[in-house]
């Protein structure tokens, strides 16, 4: 059996969170090239400007792209015939907090969230999703998540009887509620099925397909097609200052659910759509 | 063209400015987010002074990454305002006369900012690391405890920001969409 040291996964969770932060994935890049050059709004090519000038200066200095440089998201997919060496939470953690501290990344986490709102002090600890996997290696994937964006997304137990009209209305009413206070242009991870917690989870992950990537059911990447015309449609644009350009991309993922359910989970993540992904 | 004004920016040049102005902030704005902007009006409640002089303040809702060694400041964009819109007219009515962040304000911040003659400017979201070049200095004023939500005293130099929401209620995140909508409607004929 393949064995791995839990330090090497804490090394790696620490190189993660910088380059997650200051270096935006080529496929966001590609994305938001191609809609200034679609966009005719004068207005909001200007918004675009700046916003890809900022990437920029960041890549080039290893600067955050943005100060809230999020809470981590941290993906682990395992190999069910790989043995790990070690406590693997507390390696992420260690990865997460060596990460923000020697990046100059911002802290951004209470330890409590009602009751004692102090700040961890070092960015800890990373929300973990463990996933177990055929095969001997070790995928890690960090996910910054800013809450500008994660406050506007939403969740709704809809009745098998709203069909595919309710689904649409309610991804469609989520991006116009949340209008310019996630920093659009923004992606949009939807979750469609499964139960509450499930459909959550499913609407986080679809964040992390490139946004070139299509559903691979035909059906369901029109349905992405759709949507993303229909909330760009709405005429908000950049930073809700009027455009075309809103929806980067709409991404669903979809599961089997309960004859009685219609679960419907939308998560908003905004222009600076980090994640960062390495195997080992 | 940007209009560049200086800080503090009084009651009468703060109505002087028109939803969609594009506007170049210099001088000294102040840092607050939730956390701050909660112990300042517990301090207006108190009859307490607060830590600046908020006749003409500026303050900008953001709380910056660390700086690295030899910058004055870490990237430093805004941050989503509803969530200061709790605080907000109290400190217009003790004379904060501008707001720098990003998306809606609610009803009751807008009737002080028409009360008072205060205005309420929005950053670009995510564009952190540019806006941090134009902090020249940043120094912390109070709620050090707080790391990066502490009070910081900033100088800037041609901070750009657009006017969102002027002192008589106008808002660009409705005008702006009206606006596009209405010329996309005439391209079609």
């Amino acid at each position: 059996m393949r064995e791995i040291r839990s330090e090497e996964i804490r090394d790696c969770v620490r190189r993660l969170c910088v380059e997650a932060c200051c270096v935006l994935p080529r496929d966001v890049r590609d994305c938001l090239e191609k809609s200034w050059g679609e966009e005719s709004w004068p207005p909001a090519r200007e918004i675009l400007d700046r916003i890809i000038e900022n990437y920029h200066i960041a890549e080039e200095s290893m600067c955050p792209i943005c100060q809230d440089t999020g809470v981590a998201c941290v993906f682990l997919e395992i190999g069910q015939d790989l043995h790990i060496e070690g406590d693997i939470e507390k390696a992420v953690n260690e990865g997460v907090a060596a990460g923000y501290t020697e990046g100059c990344l911002r802290k951004s986490v209470v330890v409590d969230p009602v009751l004692n709102r102090k700040n961890s002090g070092d960015n800890t600890p990373a929300m973990i999703y463990y996933e177990l996997v055929p095969g001997d290696r070790l995928k890690v994937t960090v996910a910054p998540k800013g809450f500008g964006s994660e406050n506007m997304s939403r969740i709704k137990m809809l009745k098998p009887a709203d069909g595919i009209e309710g689904v649409k209305d309610f991804i469609v009413r989520t991006a116009e509620e949340a209008g310019p206070n996630p920093c659009p242009p923004v992606v949009v991870g939807v979750g469609i099925g499964g139960t509450f917690d499930k459909a959550a989870l499913m609407a986080k992950k679809a964040l992390l397909r490139p946004l070139d990537e299509r559903n691979p059911d035909p059906a369901y990447a029109a349905l992405e097609e759709e949507l993303r015309e229909r909330i760009n449609a709405l005429g908000m644009g950049p930073q809700g200052l009027g455009g075309r350009t809103y929806a980067l991309a709409v991404n669903i993922d979809t599961f089997a659910t309960h004859i009685a359910g219609l679960p419907v989970a939308v998560n908003i993540n905004c222009h600076v759509a980090r994640h960062r992904t390495e195997v080992l | 063209m940007a209009l560049k004004i200086r800080t503090p920016l009084s009651r009468g040049e703060a109505r002087a400015l028109r939803c969609g102005d594009s506007v170049e902030i210099s001088g000294v704005i102040y840092t607050a987010r939730d956390a701050a902007h909660k112990r300042l009006c517990e301090l207006l409640e108190a009859g307490e002074p607060l830590p600046f002089d908020p006749a003409g303040a500026v303050i900008y809702f953001a709380g910056p990454a660390p700086a690295r060694p030899g910058q004055p400041i870490g990237p430093v964009g805004p941050t989503t305002s509803y969530r200061m819109d709790p605080y907000s007219p109290a400190l217009i009515r003790a004379g904060l006369t501008g707001m720098i962040g990003k998306g809606r304000r609610s009803p009751e911040v807008v009737a002080a900012m028409k009360e008072c003659g205060a205005v309420y400017f929005g950053a670009i979201g995510g564009c952190a690391a540019l806006l941090a070049k134009c902090v020249k200095k940043a120094e912390v004023v109070c709620y050090e405890d707080l790391g990066a939500e502490a009070v910081r005293r900033l100088e800037v130099e041609d901070f750009p920001v657009t006017v969102i929401i002027d002192a008589e209620g106008n808002d660009l995140y409705e005008k702006g969409r009206e606006a596009y909508l209405k010329a996309m409607e005439e391209e079609r004929g």
